[in-house]
């Protein structure tokens, strides 16, 4: 209980400190809708392609850039750990009684938050551009509930490897290291018929990949809710590893005090 | 009963430095404690193994009488905590700084608001309060990162270098303020300083600390009444350092002497007599005399005295290491 209600007043900190920051704001609107407008123009003529079953391209992408938007997020989330181990506010919450936990579970919460938002704004502009989520208002939960899962899950990874690193450099090589590979062995950009066998059978084991074919499956003809609880239990299973994980780094953090 | 009581730390860092080499004090309830010592003697470590952030080697501690490794959570919620580096959130204001750290202690609505109004108003930022802390001076900041070891009204407050980085005149009135603070909120409070003045006028009691043990302990007056005497310096003109040491060892009421290339240094019964012998003997033997100060014995000394070093050199020395 006590947890819950420090992991809440730690997340309204974030919250606060994130809504001040103008520039964040902007690069919050501005990101999504430059992957939207820039890939739809690129690939314009993709779709001709079989493999695609919708029947534009920005109705397959909007979805894909949602969770790729969310992706983004989560992997950077340790930068904002790392800032708050650099200026102290980390000892400062461990010399009172602030539960452990809530210390990490609260960058992740927020991740989550900033994901859902970030996704609104891919889903209106999308929609502008002619995107329709042939399930509706239930269709937008879904890809905004893969969104704040798949930034949950790599907040966690991110927020671990914050941890141990302790250093903007190292976080940002290490996040690179790991969002690139992923990001190619998934369909977020392109349509899995497309990819080689191997990488369509590795991409099976990638979350982001998870996350991408159940918020896609909401824009496609014959909604597969199956897939979709799968994929949404594989995620939650994963999030509350990658939890485990930073929960885990931030003890070994301690003890190296 | 003791507020404090701390026997034997050790700490050694990975590579072998050694932090804590058996520090040992007690601090008495009610009392504001210095510890004194120079860049890297362990004055932070201490202070850290008190408010539970790091585990020592070896050694016992206890804080208003909880032992600071079996019960850290007993010890957290009755101490205060500012440390040297401080913890606040900049992109916040003083108020939600305030109330965050006063919600993890347990506090909610007027109560918290009332205190949070309270100790802005006694750490006068109460005109900043709804500011970002990011517009903030150094001085206040130092003054909000102090209400923040405060807000639960803890029995024991651990000042981590409160001073370091302010101006001097902001230093002296931050000095008065937590000599009220320390009355107002019947605090006892462990404070760590390398400023000399800072422990002369703040502390009832204080530890010299170096190179990670206590070499002296006692009240500021009582460790400069031990040294006997006022502080005569002299420097020399034309070297001559020995023969000069020779001449005034010999006078009565010199208590002791000592050259430092073209410095002399010597204690004395009463510096306001025994200047203008100590100038006849020198000019007796012909030794000339550039200047002569006289001071009544201060922490300085007492350092000199108990270590050898000098202080200020090897502070500095430290700290451009
Ligand atoms: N996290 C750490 N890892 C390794 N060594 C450390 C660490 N923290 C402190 N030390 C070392 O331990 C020794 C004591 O450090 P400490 O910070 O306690 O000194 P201090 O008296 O507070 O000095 P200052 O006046 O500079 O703050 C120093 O030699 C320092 O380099
Ligand atoms: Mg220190």
């Amino acid at each position: 209980m006590t947890a819950v209600e420090h992991t809440w007043f730690m997340f309204g900190r974030h919250v606060r400190s994130l809504a001040r920051q103008p520039v964040w704001i902007v690069i919050l609107l501005i990101q999504p809708f430059f992957w939207l407008v820039l890939y739809s123009q690129l690939f314009r003529r993709i779709t001709d392609l079989p493999g695609f079953e919708t029947s534009s391209y920005i109705e397959f992408l909007t979805p894909g850039i949602v969770v790729m938007t969310a992706f983004f997020t989560g992997a950077w989330n340790g930068m904002s750990m790392v800032n708050d181990l650099d200026r102290g506010i980390i000892e400062r919450f461990l010399a009172i009684p602030a539960r452990r936990s809530s210390l990490v579970l609260s960058h992740v919460a927020q991740c989550s938050l900033n994901a859902v938002i970030q996704g609104l704004i891919v889903l209106c502009l999308g929609y502008l551009m002619g995107a329709r989520v042939r399930e509706g208002l239930l269709g937008w939960l879904v890809i905004l509930v893969a969104a704040a899962l798949v930034a949950a899950c790599f907040s966690g990874i991110s927020n671990g490897i914050a941890l141990f690193t302790r250093r903007e450099e190292t976080m940002i090589a290490v996040s690179n290291f790991i969002a690139l590979p992923l990001l190619f062995f998934s369909s977020a950009l392109i349509a899995r018929d497309l990819m080689p066998d191997w990488m369509r059978t590795a991409a099976r084991l990638n979350p982001v990949e998870w996350g991408v074919v159940s918020a896609r499956e909401t824009v496609q003809p014959d909604t597969d809710w199956g897939t979709i609880g799968l994929y949404f239990v594989l995620l939650v299973a994963t999030v509350a590893a990658t939890s485990a994980f930073a929960t885990w780094s931030f003890r070994a953090y301690r003890r190296t005090l | 009963m003791d507020a404090i009581v701390v026997e034997g730390l050790e700490k050694t860092y990975p590579k072998g430095i050694r932090a804590l080499d058996g520090v040992s004090f007690r601090v008495r309830e009610g009392e504001v404690f210095g510890l004194l010592g120079p860049n890297g003697a362990g004055k932070s470590t201490t202070v850290r193994v008190l408010a539970t952030l790091t585990a020592p080697d070896a050694g016992s501690a206890t804080v208003a009488g909880h032992d600071v490794f079996r019960e850290p959570d007993a010890v957290r919620g009755v101490i205060g905590y500012v440390a040297q580096q401080s913890g606040h959130d900049r992109e916040a204001t003083g108020r939600e700084n305030l109330a965050l750290q006063g919600h993890v202690h347990g506090l909610r609505g007027a109560p918290l608001r009332r205190r949070v109004d309270e100790l802005l108003d006694r750490l006068g930022i109460a005109d900043a309060g709804d500011r970002i802390v990011r517009t903030y001076s150094g001085g206040m900041r130092r003054r909000l990162d102090i209400g923040l070891g405060l807000v639960h009204e803890p029995s024991v407050l651990f000042l981590d270098e409160p001073t370091t980085g302010l101006d001097p005149e902001a230093r002296a009135s931050m000095w008065d303020e937590l000599e009220r603070l320390a009355r107002e909120e019947s605090l006892t409070v462990l404070l760590t300083t390398h400023y000399l003045e800072e422990a002369d006028q703040l502390a009832d009691r204080l530890a010299i600390v170096s190179q990670g043990k206590v070499v002296v302990e006692g009240t500021p007056e009582g460790l400069k009444r031990q040294l006997r005497g006022d502080a005569v310096t002299i420097e020399l003109a034309d070297g001559r350092a020995e023969d000069a040491e020779a001449a005034i060892r010999a006078l009565r009421g010199v208590h002791e002497a000592s050259v430092e290339d073209q410095l002399l240094r010597a204690r004395v019964e009463n510096g306001g007599t025994a200047v203008p012998g100590i100038l006849s003997a020198l000019e007796g033997r012909g030794i000339g005399v550039t200047s002569v100060t006289m001071s009544r014995p201060s922490l300085d000394d007492v350092y000199l005295h108990v270590t050898g070093r000098d202080f200020r050199t090897e502070d500095q020395a430290s700290a451009d290491e």
